[in-house]
């Protein structure tokens, strides 16, 4: 390791004499000269998610949920591995070459990931944090790049409308009226390479902080409103990262949470006020720009790979031309089980945080930077 | 960040829970009733033709009973198994899950659904795994009123099926 530190919490703590961990727990600004860089990224999306407003952006569109697989699961595992294997083929990277893959989606078992890391063959850490998990591998991965724990690392989710159906609520073919509340499972994967960022960061997209989710609930036991139950988990995870003093709403071109919704949006950004956080327009939401409004999804997009597909398809694309400058991506997840919402407990939430810069992004007013 | 800023929102369970209240769409309760009364309508009507094509063939209204049921049921399932059903009931709701079409909507979509997991574990297993509730409580209450019924009839009072 490099003598230089990976986190620049000891500059927070010279200009503002407290350690910025204590005013803002959770919350992980890395060292400029540590901050790894996306080298690429890699979408396959499902049918619905292929005709909405953003099917133009993804990398490979699948016209059928089957896509020639015997069953709904294998097809997941499918669209896991084009989506890594895409990933890998864009940087020129063999297998062999990656240090660590860090994923996570939503089955039991993390099963779609197992079983495509038994193919890949690099050495794999199933991660779960339900429609989170592509924040949490995203800011895990960073650290690890950030610490010289890896210097080629694979990040990767995936989700399948019909799969977590299945798991969560109901036999695909059973006929049940969707409530206005429900969110539809993103049926897409979505792929990451990490490494360290060239010298200078050149026009590299880097991540630059972290800030890592606490497990929230404000009392909501309704699974077919999820994004209800989210909200305190972005909002949480939303104060603590803007209390640090180097963040400051301005600085930021977009914040994009996933996945709160139609409904669930609202009552997220009424939370942030209370607490004196307005971020205005800068503000939106993955549940919401994945679909079109008269796409049978009732309140808007969910599952991990919802915010996973808009950001990689639509907002890193948009930051390495330069349309975008700094971004903070707020990943939210519900962890309950059949098991705990049919027993009567609360939907526990939780949302990751990951700061990122591209080739456009302004100095930050806030803070330490020098 | 101004010294506005909290970490904490300092909102409540109690109050979140007024806010979703007030946020959750409300639902249209008249267009979802004439949706569900034109689609039950419907199946009912399609019930009511297979049961004078019965009756043409020469059963009784008790007779036709019986084979009418099969009938339904074959229909429900022919419909689910085409990926049908479920599209219908999407906009039907209760008009669609009513009549016997969806009790055997609710039996083959599972069956369906687990025959990937084998014809025992799977398939065998959970078939009932939807329509399973129906059946326990629809055998109970059957149970309990046919002793309400007899119960009735010891003290003279004949009413339904004991009679």
């Amino acid at each position: 390791m490099s003598a230089a530190p990976a986190f620049a919490d000891r500059a927070t703590e010279a200009a503002v004499g407290r350690s910025a961990r204590r005013l803002a727990p959770g919350a992980v600004r890395l060292a400029p000269s540590a901050a790894p860089a996306l080298v690429a990224w890699y979408t396959v999306a499902g049918p619905e998610e292929a005709t909405g407003p953003l099917g133009h952006a993804f990398d490979e569109r699948v016209p059928d949920y089957a896509w020639g697989e015997s069953s709904f699961e294998r097809t997941e595992r499918k669209f896991l591995r084009h989506a890594t294997q895409g990933v890998l083929a864009r940087a020129g990277w063999t297998p062999e070459e990656v240090d660590l893959h860090l994923g996570g989606d939503l089955l039991d078992e993390i099963t779609t990931h197992n079983f495509v890391a038994r193919e890949l063959g690099i050495p794999f850490v199933g991660m779960f944090s339900a429609c989170a998990t592509g924040g949490g591998v995203l800011a895990m991965g960073a650290l690890a790049v950030a610490a010289g724990a890896a210097e080629r690392l694979l990040c990767s989710v995936s989700s399948h409308y019909y799969t977590a159906e299945r798991q969560y609520r109901y036999p695909v073919e059973l006929g049940v009226e969707r409530l206005a509340t429900n969110q539809r499972t993103a049926t897409g994967a979505a792929a990451f390479l990490l490494a360290p960022a060239p010298p200078g960061g050149g026009e590299a997209i880097r991540v630059t902080a972290v800030t890592w989710g606490r497990v929230r609930d404000l009392g909501v036991k309704d699974p077919n409103n999820m994004g209800a139950a989210e909200g305190p988990a972005a909002a949480d995870t939303l104060l603590r990262h803007f209390s640090r003093p180097d963040a400051v709403p301005e600085d930021y071109d977009l914040v994009l949470t996933g996945d709160l919704a139609r409904v669930g949006l609202p009552l997220a950004r009424r939370l942030c006020r209370e607490g004196g956080l307005d971020l205005g327009e800068r503000w939106q939401d993955a549940g919401v720009l994945l679909y079109a409004p008269d796409q049978p999804v009732q309140a808007g997009g969910s599952g991990a790979a919802c915010c996973a597909l808009v950001l990689a398809g639509h907002v890193l694309t948009a930051m390495a031309r330069g349309e975008l400058g700094r971004v903070l991506f707020v990943a939210t997840g519900s962890l309950h089980s059949k098991t705990t919402y049919q027993q009567g407990d609360v939907l526990p939430v939780v949302a990751h945080a990951v700061e990122l810069e591209g080739p456009a992004a302004r100095p930050r007013r806030g803070g330490e930077e020098a | 960040m101004g010294a506005a800023l909290r970490v904490e929102h300092g909102v409540d369970r109690r109050r979140y829970q007024e806010w979703v209240r007030a946020a959750e769409p409300r639902p249209h309760v008249a267009a979802a009733l004439l949706r569900a009364f034109l689609a039950g309508g419907m199946i009912c009507t399609v019930g009511q033709g297979v049961l004078n094509l019965l009756r043409a063939s020469g059963l009784s209204e008790k007779e036709a009973a019986a084979p009418l049921a099969v009938a339904m049921v074959f229909l429900g399932s022919a419909a689910t198994a085409l990926g049908v059903y479920d599209n219908l009931a999407k906009v039907a709701g209760m008009g669609a899950a009513l009549p016997i079409t969806g009790f055997s909507n609710a039996m083959t979509a599972p069956a369906m659904e687990y025959k990937r997991e084998g014809y025992v574990l799977g398939l065998g297993s959970r078939v009932f795994s939807v329509a399973g509730p129906v059946l326990v409580y629809g055998f109970a209450t059957a149970w309990l009123l046919a002793m309400v019924s007899w119960l009735l009839s010891r003290v003279g009072i004949h009413w339904g099926l004991a009679g």
